[in-house]
């Protein structure tokens, strides 16, 4: 085990490298993204300031990852439920189904939503990314949600169901509190799958970048790299922070119920 | 009126009221999922005419193309052994660690190392290829780092720009992917098996090789194919590091799409990847069932 422990910490070293080297570079004052560093600026920083393409690409980026993620766990809400109380005909089928965007490339996604859009006469928009990442995080707070659900006693619905609440307002008085961690989970979650989305972005968004539609493009010129850094160290923390609450969240979902399953995967 | 009667009864029963949860997001897939799927298979049959017209006569003239055309051929088995070595080196690289957390890590620690691997997956994709970029590049991190403690002289530069740079990336970024099925796996086997084998007389190795690996099997067969389906369509990672010798199938259909305006022979692509995978990912899961099952028989 004391080897295998070794290689357990040399390899989360090799997962982590790239995300180190980011800080490095974004205070480094050096135009050049290589080593040796030269001295510490926060140029770059403020240099983000004045990239008002960018403010614009961050602002409709906000729009799409607050809407998608709305949409993906009201639509896992309803999925996850029907998979947890209720057994169904065609069930394997349907939420197989349903699932499928986890291991569908990206890519096949964008362009037979492009193919759609395109021979219905639309416009790509900002709608058009909405409806790609709205499909691709749904199984994920389907994933979340299932948990959430399934550790819920039913007695508790059956309870208020005896005491004369109607359906509606028992899921609003009972079901919605206890499942609410995994709610705010499923949230936080598919916003940060889509705010990080690239490709179907850059097939559906039309004239409007998403910010990593417009960080793509600043990668071609060299003098913006330096910029990309600082950008990049402050999407990588605020997704650590993200990802940090949710998981937060998700355990003391999990935690009622001691059953624990370790990821959101 | 009887008919009407018996759906309202219907959407009372346990069935009924499952269905009708389960439809807006089956809908919702239905719509956004299956239609446009089917929709890029028919178009792939279709002829493109002008910017948004096509000549909807059926025709084989695009798969003719996609499979006689050597450009095509050359980039599409560079995708396959691309996401083939990816799946191998990610799979074999997190075994060990999956193994590792479920039976060297004291459960109350588990999750923690879980999310731990789990973090760098959910960082800006972007940021981390071009940071390979970065690390793998002629004055880049890896060259500089080796010139400077003296292990080499000049710059290497088999490292950028190839196919090589290519499945480094692709195996980072995919590796929580491998690392959680063969980990639930792992979790799933009954710690009393691996005593009992110990019990009658098995060594480590062989407890390890007749109990915990076939027992871990339906995990690996996961992490294979949740690594080796999204490998083959990736467009990022052969982009920003693959230069001209590393680009991939994604590329093209993103070329034949947006740049040559030829949508028709950018499905059809599309609709062959897609076609080629699901070959290799069903008779992997056919071999993999058979080989877990085998073993079950061997143990006797």
């Amino acid at each position: 085990m004391k080897s295998l422990k070794t290689y357990a910490i040399l390899y989360l070293i090799f997962l982590y490298a790239p995300i180190f080297l980011l800080p490095l570079f974004a205070f480094n004052s050096s135009t050049i993204i290589a080593f040796p560093l030269e001295s510490f600026t926060t140029e770059w920083f403020t240099e983000l300031l004045t990239l008002s393409e960018m403010h614009g690409a961050l602002l409709n980026s906000l729009k799409i990852a607050v809407t998608s993620a709305v949409l993906a766990t009201t639509l896992g809400i309803f999925a996850a439920m029907a998979v947890s109380r209720y057994s169904f005909p065609g069930q394997k089928g349907i939420m197989g189904f349903i699932m499928l965007p986890l291991v569908l490339p990206e890519i096949i996604v964008a362009v037979s939503l492009l193919i759609v859009i395109l021979r219905m006469g639309l416009d790509t928009g900002a709608w058009s990314v909405i409806a790609g990442h709205t499909l691709i995080c749904t199984p994920f707070a389907i994933a979340i949600l299932q948990s959430a659900f399934a550790a819920l006693d039913p007695s508790l619905e059956e309870a208020a169901y005896d005491l004369g609440e109607t359906p509606a307002s028992t899921f609003r008085l009972v079901t919605l509190p206890l499942v609410m961690p995994g709610i705010i989970s499923a949230l936080l979650i598919s916003f940060t799958i889509s705010m990080d989305e690239f490709i179907i972005a850059f097939f559906l968004t039309g004239a409007e970048p998403t910010l990593p539609v417009y960080l793509f493009s600043m990668l071609r010129f060299p003098k913006l790299l330096p910029a990309v850094m600082a950008l990049g160290t402050i999407l990588v923390v605020l997704s650590i922070l993200l990802i940090t609450i949710a998981e937060f969240f998700r355990r003391r979902g999990a935690k009622r119920t001691g059953n624990d399953t370790g990821g959101f995967l | 009126m009887a008919a009407s009667g018996r759906i309202r009864r219907f959407f009372r029963t346990e069935q009924g009221i499952g269905m009708l949860l389960v439809s807006p997001t089956a809908l919702y897939a239905l719509l956004l999922l299956a239609v446009p799927l089917i929709a890029i298979f028919v178009i792939s049959f279709w002829t493109q005419t002008g910017v948004r017209d096509f000549d909807t006569a059926f025709t084989l003239a695009n798969y003719k193309e996609a499979l006689t055309d050597p450009l095509y051929r050359q980039l599409m088995l560079r995708s396959l052994m691309v996401s083939g070595l990816v799946t191998l080196i990610t799979v074999v690289l997190a075994f060990p660690i999956a193994y590792f957390v479920s039976f060297g890590v004291k459960p109350e620690h588990k999750s923690l190392w879980i999310f731990l691997i789990t973090i760098p997956f959910w960082t800006s994709y972007l940021i981390r290829v071009f940071l390979w970029k970065v690390i793998l590049g002629y004055n880049g991190v890896l060259n500089s780092g080796l010139q400077a403690v003296g292990i080499i002289e000049e710059p290497l530069s088999f490292i950028l720009y190839n196919v090589n740079a290519v499945i480094i990336t692709l195996a980072h970024a995919y590796a929580p992917f491998a690392i959680l099925p063969i980990f639930v796996a792992l979790e799933k086997i009954d710690r009393s098996l691996l005593e009992a084998s110990r019990d009658l007389g098995e060594s480590r190795t062989m407890t390890f090789l007749r109990v915990t690996l076939p027992l871990a099997a339906p995990g690996v067969v996961a992490a294979v194919l949740i690594v080796f389906i999204p490998t083959i369509g990736d467009y990022v990672t052969p982009r920003l590091v693959g230069g001209p010798g590393g680009l991939m199938i994604a590329n093209m259909i993103q070329t034949q799409f947006l740049r040559l305006n030829n949508a028709p022979l950018g499905a059809t692509l599309a609709v062959l990847a897609m076609l080629i995978v699901a070959v290799i990912a069903i008779a992997f899961l056919i071999l993999g069932n058979r080989a877990a099952g085998g073993k079950k028989g061997a143990r006797k």
